[in-house]
């Protein structure tokens, strides 16, 4: 029985790796053609689904035409997919005219515009919710009476309930007009978006931070009043240093929500692919992208939207890395 | 306990089963999602053969449909016939539907655009509302110097697909930078993008000096006001079911070519110029489930029209639902 218990709990422990990596692989393998084609500029360039004219030599047609050989039967499935958003011919109407002969157009993707917006959604959510969740927190765990206390913790927990295309179409309806006339320009904006997501990633913080705090020993509380401090040296002296690492955690906890939240940004973040100049200008994100583009996404523009997911996998793990080694071996 | 969790295991198999003879999957294009959802529940009551049809998008439908996924699939954007034959896919139009100029001008009303006027707004060289195309066609109506918001759809759409064919076919300018596509990245740096029709929609009514490309039905439920757009003759066409059954009436779809064309900018002085056939797909080697299918597909158009009209869509004028049953006939599907 014990081995049996073991063994179970060592194969559930090392199915999360597996899934992990399972997903890495998934994706890179998915993600290999827009690699390849675009490489790590692909990060720096900020045009998406762009046309592109390609002047074409008589060498690199040659060339062209070699590899035409060589793997013709991929190549076939590839043209048919990206003939799927060419123009179709009339019977009344040449589409094409004569001059376009010896020019060739190529679509070039780049993930500048959905990495940025993801960071700057990711950052306004936070610089938003830090100080109110840790207020909240605080009143909670130290300030309130009990039955108040028990009243908000569980409002709190309701929030933290509420699915996100609510967020995203009470943000749409109620919050962006607001929004809009308070600082003007558009409604669907970064800022917008950065501050719906901060209202749904406080019910996180705000919960384990609570919870990290209640768990500061009656004994220290009562030593440190005995010395004569205040509630305030208290609460800043006592209770943060202790509960320092289940505060890290939260905050990871709502990083990784914000960094990755999709329907309620694709609503209010007004999903185009232009970099933002100011705060209340509209851009996108990269699940917002993904989630945009997908149904409709095929050949190269499916693999460009992949190289963004892994890139959002690879930000996400290094954020949530970072966080974890430098402040908790802060820490301790 | 293990007999009875037998015995569950057995019937809910042997349920499914019986169930899955009589289920028409179907998957594709989300315009004409909201009549064929209606479409199917109909028949369904009327016949008691299950119809399914999940809205993916066209490109997923014909991905499905090459796949053999589904019994059939729905897509904006027709496949040419040399496509089809490799494929070994037929294809025939199932609904004629409308997209629309929808605008947000406080104190404007009964706004025409022309042509070029419609290209410039969605590339971006319109600025503010009383630029010199837009009041050219206006000159009884009051243009407030306010700055353009174009609306636009953010994700990947048919609708998008069929304005986009539109303007490619209005203009040889955006046909040649643009072309017609299911999602670009819209020029210009005054446009914002909505999700679904629904999304758009909300932004048109609260962003005030919009402007944005909707489909007929969602502008109508939303109460959005259309402008009227200039058609191929020069005439100003008001959005109306007539006006699309009209353009409709002109479009040319040819059986022998399997239906392969897209019906905007049509010929005919009275017709709406935004109008798009959204067509179905079905593998041809299932002849007994294409019998099905045709069947389902049969009684929508005989019973289904005023479904249609309800939601925004144009039912296919009876000559052209003649020359589908035809082609049915002549593949053997019917």
């Amino acid at each position: 029985m014990e081995k049996i218990f073991q063994k179970l709990s060592i194969s559930s422990a090392t199915l999360v790796f597996v899934i992990l990596i399972g997903i890495f692989i998934t994706l890179f393998i998915a993600a290999k053609p827009a690699i390849d084609e675009f490489g790590f500029d692909f990060i720096v360039n900020p045009d998406w689904n762009k046309e592109v004219v390609v002047e074409i030599t008589d060498t690199q047609i040659a060339v062209e035409d070699l590899s035409d050989q060589g793997n013709e039967i991929i190549d076939e499935d590839d043209m048919e997919i990206t003939d799927e958003d060419d123009i179709i011919e009339d019977e009344d109407e040449v589409m094409f005219d004569e001059d376009e002969e010896g020019t060739l157009t190529t679509t070039i993707y780049g993930g500048l515009v959905p990495i940025v917006g993801t960071l700057l959604t990711t950052l306004i959510a936070l610089a938003f919710a830090l100080p109110i969740a840790m207020g909240i927190a605080v009143f909670l765990a130290e300030i309130a009476p009990k039955n108040i206390s028990h009243i908000v913790g569980i409002a709190i927990e309701l929030l933290a309930a509420i699915p996100s295309i609510i967020f995203g179409m009470w943000g749409l309806y109620y919050f962006a007009p607001i929004v809009a006339d308070l600082v003007g320009g558009y409604q669907v904006s970064l800022l917008t978006a950065g501050l719906v997501l901060g209202v749904m990633i406080l019910p996180f913080m705000a919960a384990i931070t609570r919870d990290s705090m209640n768990t500061t020993p009656g004994v220290l509380k009562e030593s440190a009043y005995a010395l004569g401090a205040t509630k305030f040296e208290v609460i800043k002296d006592i209770i943060f240093p202790y509960s320092r690492t289940g505060i890290i955690g939260s905050i990871i906890l709502a990083l990784g929500r914000a960094l990755g939240e999709t329907m309620a940004v694709a609503f209010l973040i007004g999903s185009i692919f232009v970099l933002p100049s100011a705060i209340n200008d509209p851009t996108i994100s990269i699940p917002v992208a993904m989630a945009n583009n997908f149904g409709e996404a095929s050949g190269l523009g499916e693999s460009a939207l992949f190289y963004l997911a892994l890139i959002l996998f690879v930000i996400s793990f290094a954020v949530i890395s970072i966080a974890k080694f430098y402040f908790l071996k802060k820490a301790h | 306990m293990t007999q009875m969790i037998k015995i569950a295991l057995a019937s809910t198999v042997l349920l499914t089963s019986l169930n899955a003879g009589e289920i028409i999957k179907g998957s594709g294009a989300s315009f004409p999602y909201s009549v064929y959802q209606k479409w199917l529940k109909a028949y369904n009551k009327e016949s008691g053969v299950r119809v399914d049809y999940i809205k993916k998008g066209s490109s997923k439908g014909i991905k499905d449909a090459k796949a053999r996924a589904v019994d059939f699939a729905g897509t904006d954007k027709p496949l040419s016939p040399k496509v089809l034959r490799k494929n070994g896919l037929l294809q025939f139009p199932g609904v004629v539907g409308a997209i629309t100029m929808g605008y947000n001008v406080p104190g404007v009303d009964g706004l025409k655009l022309s042509r070029s006027a419609i290209v410039a707004i969605a590339d971006g060289s319109i600025t503010h509302w009383d630029d010199a195309l837009i009041a050219k066609e206006n000159a009884n109506v009051k243009l407030p110097h306010e700055k353009l918001t174009f609306v636009h759809r953010a994700d990947g759409s048919g609708t998008t697909y069929n304005f986009t064919y539109y303007l490619s076919k209005v203009s040889k300018k955006w046909r040649k930078s643009f072309g017609a596509k299911k999602s670009l990245s819209w020029p210009g740096d005054h446009h914002i993008g909505g999700k679904t029709n629904s999304g758009v929609a909300a932004l048109l009514k609260q962003t005030e000096y919009s402007v944005g490309y909707i489909d007929y039905a969602d502008a109508k439920n939303n109460d959005i006001t259309m402008a009227t757009v200039e058609n191929r003759e020069g005439n100003f066409i008001v959005p109306t079911l007539k006006s699309f059954q009209t353009a409709a009436a002109k479009a040319s779809l040819d059986p022998k070519k399997d239906f392969y064309a897209v019906i905007a900018d049509p010929k005919g002085a009275e017709s709406y110029p935004m109008v798009a056939a959204t067509f179905i797909l079905i593998p041809s080697e299932k002849a007994k489930t294409n019998k099905d299918v045709t069947k389902f597909i049969d009684w929508c158009y005989v019973n289904g029209q005023d479904i249609a009209m309800g939601l925004g869509f144009v039912p296919l004028p009876d000559s052209l639902t003649a020359k589908i049953r035809a082609y049915w006939d002549a593949k053997g599907i019917k």
